[in-house]
C-alpha cells in the first residue's frame, strides 16, 4: 500500500468517525511522528465546523464533573461531543495519571461521545502540545462540540485561549484570594464564569466581587459581558441539572454572538497564528537546534558562555547569520 | 521526535470497591514513566473496552478482589476482540485462586498477579511484554 493511499484511508475513517484511527492519530501527534504532520495536512481543509469550548480553573475546582454534566446536557440536545482532558506529566518520571476520565465514564459506551485524555508532556501553558491538532481530529470526526479541559491552573496557564472559541473559567468559593488569582491573567480570558460548588459559604461574596470587577471593564469585545453562572452541588441532581441547563444555554448564546459579530473569525485567526508560529518553530528552529546539539556545537557554546567569552545575544546573531541566509 | 510512551489503563470491573491496590498500581505505573488512565470502580466490561479503545492504550490492567474475575476478565478480552482491538494486551490481578489461572490464560489474559506480587515485578513484566503501540 502506498503512503498516499494509507493517508486517504485514514482520512476517510476519521471522517466516518472511527475512534481507533482518530485516537491513534492523536497519539502520533503526541509522539510527534513525522507521518502525523502529513495527516494534519490532509485533514486540515475539512476542519472548522465544531464549537470548541475550553474549561479551565484551579485544581479540584470541579472541571471534570462539570464536563461530565455538560456532555449529558449536550447529548440531550442531540449534539455529538468530543472531550480532550489534559492532566499533568510528572517532571520527575515522565509518567502521568490521567484521572479526568473517571468522572465521565458513564458516557463511555455512547457512540456520540469520544473522550481522550492527554498528558502535558512538559508543556507549560496548561495544555499538551498536541491539543490544537487533536481538536482538528475531533472536528473532522464530526463532533459538534469539543470540550477541552485544562490541567488545574494557577494564573499563567492561559494557552487555552488559543484553542477555543468559548472559554469557561471555573471558580470555587472559599479558596482564599480567588479574585487576586483571576486578576492576573485568567480574568482576561473568560467568556463565561462558573461559580462551582455554589452551595458553599462565600459564593455570594465571590459573585459580587466578580461583578464589581466586571463593572470596571469599560467595554466588552462584541458587547459580550461574561455572564456568571452559579452551579449548585453536583450531589443534588435536581438543582444541579437546572443550573447546568442554564450553562449549556449560555454556551450556545456565546457561540451565536461570536458568529453574529464575526468574532468567531477573530478566534479562529488567533488559533491559526499560533499554529503558524509552532509550525515555523518546528520547520526552522528545531532542525538547527538538533544539528547544533548533535555536532557538539551547543556544548561548546555553553562552555564559552560559562567562561563569559560571549553572551547569548551575540551567539544568536552569529547562528542566524550563518544558518538563515 | 518526542518519546514514545506506554499507555496503560487500570480498571476495576464489577461491583468491587477494593480500590487500594488499583490506586497503588496507577501510581507505580506513573513512576515507571507510563501514561496511566485510571477509570475507577464499578465498571462494566463494555465500559472498560470502550474506554481502552478511545484512549488508545497498549494494555489494560484489571483488578478484582471480589471473586467475579472468572466472568469479568474474559468478557473484556472478548469485547476488545469483537471491536477489532485484539492487539490490546489484558492482564489482571487481585484475589484470584490458583485453580482459576489456566482458564483465564486460555481466555486470553496474558498475566495474573496476586497479593504480595512485588510492584517492580509487575512493572518489569509490562516493560518486557508490551511496547508502545505494540509495534
Ligand atoms: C483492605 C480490605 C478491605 C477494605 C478496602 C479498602 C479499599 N478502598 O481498597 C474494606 C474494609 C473497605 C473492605 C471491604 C470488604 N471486603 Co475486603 N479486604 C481488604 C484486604 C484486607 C486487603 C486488600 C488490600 O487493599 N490489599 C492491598 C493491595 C495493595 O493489594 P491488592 O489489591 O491485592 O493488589 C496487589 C495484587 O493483588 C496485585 N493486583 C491487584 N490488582 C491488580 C491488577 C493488575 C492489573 C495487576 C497487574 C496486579 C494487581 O498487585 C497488587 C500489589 O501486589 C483483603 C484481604 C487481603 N489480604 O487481600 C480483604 C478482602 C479482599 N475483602 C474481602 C471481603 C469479603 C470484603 C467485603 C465483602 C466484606 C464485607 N462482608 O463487608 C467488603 C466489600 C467491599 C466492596 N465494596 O467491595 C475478601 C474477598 C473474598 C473473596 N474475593 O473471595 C478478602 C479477600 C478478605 C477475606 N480473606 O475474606 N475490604
Ligand atoms: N461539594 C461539591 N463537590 C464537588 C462539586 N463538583 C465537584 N466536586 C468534587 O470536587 C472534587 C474534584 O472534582 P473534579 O471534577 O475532579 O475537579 P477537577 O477540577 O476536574 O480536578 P483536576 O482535573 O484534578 O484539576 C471531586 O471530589 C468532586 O466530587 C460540587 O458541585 N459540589
Ligand atoms: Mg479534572
Amino acid at each position: 500500500m502506498t503512503e498516499e493511499f494509507e493517508g486517504m484511508e485514514q482520512l476517510r475513517k476519521i471522517r466516518a468517525g472511527d475512534v481507533r484511527t482518530a485516537s491513534r492519530l492523536i497519539r502520533n501527534l503526541e509522539d510527534e511522528l513525522p507521518e502525523a504532520k502529513s495527516a494534519i495536512r490532509r485533514i486540515f481543509p475539512h476542519t472548522g465546523r465544531a464549537h470548541v469550548v475550553g474549561i479551565t480553573g484551579s485544581p479540584g475546582a470541579g472541571k471534570s464533573t462539570l464536563v461530565d454534566a455538560l456532555i449529558a446536557s449536550f447529548r440531550k440536545r442531540e449534539k455529538t461531543v468530543g472531550v480532550l482532558a489534559v492532566d499533568p506529566t510528572s517532571p520527575f518520571t515522565g509518567g502521568a495519571i490521567l484521572g479526568d476520565r473517571i468522572r465521565m465514564q458513564r458516557h463511555a459506551e455512547d457512540p456520540g461521545v469520544f473522550v481522550r485524555s492527554l498528558a502535558t508532556r512538559g508543556a507549560l501553558g496548561g495544555l499538551s502540545k498536541a491539543v490544537g491538532d487533536a481538536v482538528h481530529v475531533m472536528d473532522v470526526m464530526g463532533k459538534d462540540l469539543i470540550l477541552v479541559e485544562t490541567v488545574g491552573t494557577g494564573q499563567q496557564e492561559v494557552e487555552i485561549i488559543n484553542h477555543s472559541h468559548t472559554v469557561i473559567v471555573v471558580l470555587v468559593p472559599g479558596m482564599g484570594d480567588e479574585i487576586q488569582a483571576i486578576k492576573a491573567g485568567i480574568m482576561e480570558i473568560a467568556d463565561i464564569f462558573v461559580i462551582n460548588k455554589a452551595d458553599r459559604d462565600g459564593s455570594h461574596q465571590l459573585e459580587s466581587e466578580l461583578m464589581s470587577m466586571l463593572n470596571m471593564v469599560p467595554e466588552f469585545q462584541g458587547g459580550w459581558r461574561p455572564p456568571i453562572v452559579r452551579i449548585g452541588n453536583c450531589f443534588e441532581p435536581g438543582p444541579f441539572g437546572e443550573s447546568l441547563e442554564e450553562l449549556a444555554a449560555v454556551i450556545g448564546d456565546h457561540y451565536r454572538r461570536l458568529v453574529e459579530t464575526d468574532l468567531l473569525g477573530d478566534r479562529m485567526r488567533r488559533k491559526t497564528m499560533v499554529e503558524i508560529h509552532e509550525a515555523l518553530r518546528d520547520a526552522i528552529l528545531a532542525p538547527i537546534l538538533k544539528e547544533m546539539t548533535e555536532s557538539g556545537e551547543m556544548e561548546e557554546i555553553a562552555g564559552r558562555l560559562l567562561r563569559k567569552e560571549t553572551d547569548p545575544y551575540t551567539i544568536a546573531a552569529e547562528v542566524a547569520r550563518r544558518r538563515l541566509k | 521526535m518526542a518519546e514514545k510512551k506506554i499507555r496503560i489503563m487500570v480498571a476495576k470491573p464489577g461491583l468491587d470497591g477494593h480500590d487500594r491496590g488499583a490506586r497503588i498500581l496507577a501510581r507505580c505505573f506513573r513512576d515507571a514513566g507510563f501514561e496511566v488512565i485510571y477509570t475507577g470502580c464499578h465498571q462494566t466490561p463494555e465500559q472498560i473496552a470502550a474506554a481502552a479503545i478511545q484512549e488508545d492504550v497498549d494494555i489494560v490492567g484489571l483488578s478484582c478482589l471480589s471473586g467475579a474475575h472468572r466472568y469479568l476478565f474474559p468478557r473484556v478480552v472478548e469485547i476488545l476482540k469483537e471491536k477489532g482491538a485484539a492487539d490490546i494486551t489484558v492482564i489482571g490481578g487481585g484475589i484470584i485462586p490458583d485453580q482459576d489461572f489456566p482458564s483465564l490464560y486460555d481466555a486470553g489474559i496474558k498475566a495474573i498477579f496476586t497479593p504480595g506480587a512485588p510492584l517492580d515485578t509487575i512493572v518489569q513484566w509490562v516493560r518486557t511484554n508490551v511496547q508502545p503501540r505494540n509495534e
